[in-house]
């Protein structure tokens, strides 16, 4: 009744299923196989890697970033030469983690932040917190809660990857930075020649507001609205008012004449499915939040009449990833704090730099296993977890370097759309711990 | 060790027992037959208590990306309901979108053993197994959606034959690892995206041409033909629309006589009646019930106070989005698979609208005769969270105190209902059949549900006190797989529930060669990314054990 090749799956009574016969992939790719690149947001699975010992080479259908992430992450070079240390010096493993316990146990308030995990790991550090009473805060809340407080406040109409890809024949997007951020989103999700609907990439119109170079890949860019970064708020809150079709006395916006935002409003009116797009990072202003309530409110008032929803771009540096396990743990997303017993969110409280510069906090838990994602500088008793590159750079009381996942072992990234999880396998076999197994030793020995 | 629970009143209507006074055995995990006196263990006195299997709430959103957004979105229910960290439970919060930890503990403090998913996007599986994995103590599985998928949609307007489209049902319930099939607005989330705002049964889909009826048509069969214990899952087209009940009815009649299970009906049994245009129809629904043995349902109760409706219903919910309390709502299309949408809501009594529904929940409860037909669900949190279902319990064995309520409501909802004169009380032995023995027979748990020799020694030991609420609030025991994990309403040990699925046979190479070529030119994955294999399946539930039920017909020998 129980048993076959997975002790953990129990048939009531058909026969279990070889493994074999499933046909999916086990845990390591060799050779040119495809894998899931963990280095942005969009979580390319079709990046064909080649992992040999010493390095790891992209070979096909990589970009910038992921023949970046996976060079670094890939040189056994650097991984050999990472061993875990204590005030500078070479530690044991063991010895490194009791280190750890010990600041976490000592400090009346710490801070755990980076989080650029997995799940497990994100699983691991908040169970961590819980236990310590710390204040966890992800490196990239700066410009997620940009988001965040506009959805709190009044929620959104919002799409993903694979419905923009299909539907999308007017697509807006706001910041210029997008493809940099996201090298392959022309390519895969916006300029496609192929639809679900039949919409011919010709058809696809694509504005762009923002200066910078046009998309390297996709179609080119049909209207352009060139203002600076830091006028990207008037102006989609000029679009949000046309859309409602409130008055506004005056004939420019930011420097752009009405015509051209009304123009832009009539493009997405007329569309079948118009998607707007950013990525919070773009709108650097004090109170971004208004920017993406505008963006929110131009959504909906093109629902009345036909259909548009919002893409908000995100999940790069595991930020989606540990913000969802947070969520689902705890009810409650980052700038949350355990110090009371009960799980507190103050996003202006509990924002981890803040609290960082202003002394509020006597220690830090740093992790970053993900690409490049220094600690913040501080005198604070500092404990780094983070990929063998990073460690290697960085000068705390405590480094640990651990795998990458995806490189060095398996996990689940949350990808840019926040629907779509996936599982990244392991690239090759490697000695380093995951983050989790780390976290999960500090958490016992406090 | 063999533990005795002695002299309890056992209510185990799957074996046929109604309050017979008799001990429960179980050693290792399994209720065993009494070995009789000297057989050694513990004996556990548990004389005036009553006894029954852990309960199973079969449709109950406890997980998934839907669960996450409104959980985000609600950060006024977490304030409320924060609850702090202890010797053996982690900090959590939530009451109307609880977290994960407070959902685990919250349910097997009341009695619950196992929970079911109902609304599992097959793309967004994957943090659903994840989430349902950080869900403590209770055994959990999930219904997968189809039906507005594209993919099945362009299978229904090219006419593609019944046996691939059961090859690509079986395919997903493996690749998702589900237990059963759900369809949520047959095609009409889909027709969304099309900008259609409406669907009818018998309406045609703008952009393929297939009539909700040809969706519910091919799924039922498919999951009768595939022989998954579950019927199809079905929340019907034109959700809480006046005058929906004529969509419910011809939702019946498309299945063709084949099983079909209607969630959440309470929503779906509107009339247009009335000053208001807003009538009950729960007796035409109910006999509906009644006369149709191949249909179930569950009620999806709405109780009054604050929640928050999550549904795939995207056409729906931004229909609903201006009623939303807080104002504010999420709406979302889905990687053409499917949607979503959030919407909070505060139910008041004084409310016509809402203590109508409140009054129409209720007579659908009592007027469907055969309570193994009949489920007792909230549709948490879309009709009130689960921590409400003591309160409905005494709301269904308590005649007295429904009426005692009746009269706090809306004065011309309670003219407008028929309730006040429905004598109709439920004894322990149905709330055990609905609670119980009934969601582990609909779902094929051939362990679970009762407490015959073999089950899964989940167990609960009430105190049998004449306020029912508080009887099903805090039960003296409870015993998950044979762990005491609850004394006295706290629980004293966390452990990790099982993972439940189905496998049916299905040719993987056929449905492959066409889902293959799909996923290259149309998704943003691979097909290999989108398969859940059994071993992560166990990795995303935290280790737990995954238990493949078997593919037969309802009351076919195991």
């Amino acid at each position: 009744m129980t048993d076959g090749y997975n002790a953990r799956v129990m048939m009531t009574s058909t026969p279990p299923v070889p493994a074999s016969s499933t046909g999916i992939d086990q845990d390591s790719a060799e050779g040119d196989v495809p894998v899931t690149c963990p280095f942005c947001g969009l979580l390319c699975d079709d990046v064909a890697v080649s992992a040999r010992e010493s390095s790891i080479d992209v070979r096909a259908r990589g970009c910038a970033t992921s023949r970046d992430g996976f060079a670094r992450a890939g040189s056994q070079a650097l991984a050999e030469r990472a061993s875990p240390r204590i005030k500078g010096r070479s530690a044991s493993l063991d010895d490194a983690i009791a280190a750890s316990a010990s600041i976490l146990r000592d400090a009346a308030l710490p801070l755990i932040s980076g989080l650029a995990t997995d799940v497990a790991g994100a699983r691991a550090a908040l169970a961590l917190a819980d236990r310590c009473g710390a204040v966890v805060d992800h490196m990239n809340s700066p410009a997620k809660f940009r988001n965040l407080l506009a959805f709190q406040d009044r929620g959104w109409v919002s799409t993903t990857l694979a419905e923009a890809r299909n539907r999308a024949d007017v697509v807006v997007v706001i910041g210029a930075r997008a493809e940099a951020r996201f090298p392959r989103l022309f390519e895969r999700i916006l300029g496609p020649a192929d639809s679900l609907v039949g919409l011919a990439a010709a058809e696809r119109r694509i504005v762009v507001v923002g200066r910078g170079p046009n998309p390297s890949t996709g179609p080119a860019a049909t209207l352009r609205i060139e203002v600076d970064a830091t006028q990207l708020h008037d102006v989609v809150a000029g679009l949000a008012a046309i859309a409602a079709k409130r008055p506004i006395h005056a004939a420019q916006v930011a420097g752009i004449p009405l015509e051209r935002l009304r123009a832009v409003v009539e493009l997405l009116r007329g569309a079948r499915y118009g998607v707007v797009t950013w990525a919070a990072p773009d709108l650097e202003v004090a109170h971004a939040e208004l920017a993406v309530q505008a963006i929110a409110r131009l959504v909906a008032e093109l629902n009345a009449t036909t259909r548009c929803a919002a893409l908000p771009l995100g999940g790069t540096d595991g930020d989606f990833t540990a913000d969802a396990v947070s969520l689902w743990q705890t009810g409650l997303p980052f700038r949350t704090s355990f110090a009371s017993g009960k799980p507190r969110f103050e996003p202006w409280l509990h924002d981890g730099r803040r609290m960082l510069q202003g002394g509020e906090v006597d220690a830090l838990l740093w992790i970053a296993t993900l690409g490049v994602q220094a600690p913040p500088k501080t005198a604070l008793p500092t404990i780094m977890i983070g990929s063998h590159d990073q460690v290697a750079a960085a000068d705390c009381d405590v480094a640990i370097p651990v795998g990458t996942p995806g490189i060095d072992h398996a996990g689940h990234l949350v990808r840019v759309d926040k629907v779509v999880t996936l599982r990244l396998a392991a690239c090759r076999p490697s000695s380093l711990p995951r983050a989790a197994e780390v976290l999960d030793g500090i958490r016992q020995r406090i | 060790m063999l533990t005795r629970l002695a002299g309890g009143r056992v209510f185990d209507p799957a074996n046929g027992i109604d309050g017979v006074v008799r001990d429960v055995c179980f050693d290792d995990g399994r209720i065993v037959a009494d070995p009789g006196p000297g057989a050694g263990g513990r004996t556990i006195d548990v004389g005036g208590a009553v006894v029954m299997a852990g309960a199973i709430d079969m449709h109950t959103h406890i997980g998934g990306g839907k669960v996450n957004l409104a959980r985000l979105l609600l950060p006024e229910d977490h304030r409320t309901s924060a609850y702090a960290r202890d010797e053996m439970l982690r900090a959590c919060c939530g009451r109307a979108a609880p977290s994960t930890l407070a959902t685990g503990y919250r349910y097997a403090e009341m009695g619950y053993t196992m929970c079911f998913e109902p609304a599992m996007l097959p793309v967004n599986a994957r943090q659903t197994h994840l989430e349902m994995g950080d869900t403590p103590i209770v055994d959990k599985g999930a219904y997968a959606l189809l039906g507005n998928d594209d993919f099945l949609l362009r299978m229904l307007a090219a006419g593609e034959p019944q046996e691939k489209i059961n090859d690509y049902v079986a395919w997903t319930l493996d690749a998702s690892q589900a237990i059963a099939i759900k369809v949520v607005n047959p095609g009409g989330i889909s027709a969304f995206k099309f900008n259609q705002r409406r669907l009818d049964v018998d309406e045609k889909h703008t952009h393929y041409g297939v009539t909700p009826r040809r969706v519910l048509q091919a799924l039922t069969r498919a999951v009768h033909e595939l022989q998954v214990p579950h019927a199809l899952h079905v929340h019907g087209s034109n959700l809480g629309i006046p005058g929906n009940v004529d969509s419910t009815l011809a939702t019946i009649e498309a299945a063709d006589g084949l099983p079909i299970h209607l969630t959440h009906i309470q929503f779906h049994s509107y009339g247009a009646e009335g000053d208001r245009k807003f009538s009950s129809a729960a007796a035409r629904i109910a006999e509906a019930i009644n006369t149709h043995p191949n249909a179930s349902c569950d009620v999806g109760q709405i109780m009054f106070g604050q929640t928050v409706t999550m549904s795939g219903d995207s056409m729906s919910q931004w229909r609903n989005a201006g009623l939303g309390r807080p104002n504010k709502s999420v709406v979302m299309d889905i990687e053409c698979d499917a949607g979503c949408g959030v919407v909070p809501f505060r139910y008041r009594d004084r409310s016509f609208v809402n203590a109508l529904q409140w009054a129409i929940g209720l007579e659908i409860f009592l007027l469907v005769r055969d309570p193994w037909r009949v489920f007792l669900t909230t549709d948490h949190p879309n009709g009130a969270p689960f921590t409400t279902y003591p309160h409905l319990i005494r709301l269904l064995m308590d005649r007295a105190f429904r009426n005692e309520m009746l009269e706090r409501i809306d004065p011309d909802a309670r003219a407008a209902s028929t309730l006040g004169s429905l004598t109709r009380e439920y004894s322990l032995y149905e709330i055990a059949i609905m609670t119980r023995a009934a969601p582990a027979r609909t779902l094929g748990l051939a362990d679970r549900g009762h407490l015959g020799a073999g089950a899964s020694a989940d167990v609960v030991v009430y105190r049998d006190d004449p306020d029912r609420e508080r009887m099903f609030e805090k039960p003296q025991l409870v015993f998950k797989g044979g762990r005491l994990v609850v004394r006295d309403g706290k629980i004293v040990e966390i452990t990790t529930g099982d993972t439940h699925v189905v496998k049916p046979a299905f040719d993987r190479a056929a449905i492959e060669g066409s889902l293959r070529p799909y996923f290259e030119r149309f998704l943003t994955m691979r097909l290999e990314s989108f398969r859940i294999s059994d071993d992560e399946a166990c990795e995303c539930g935290n280790g737990a054990r995954l238990v493949v039920h078997r593919c037969c017909r309802p009351g076919a020998a195991a």
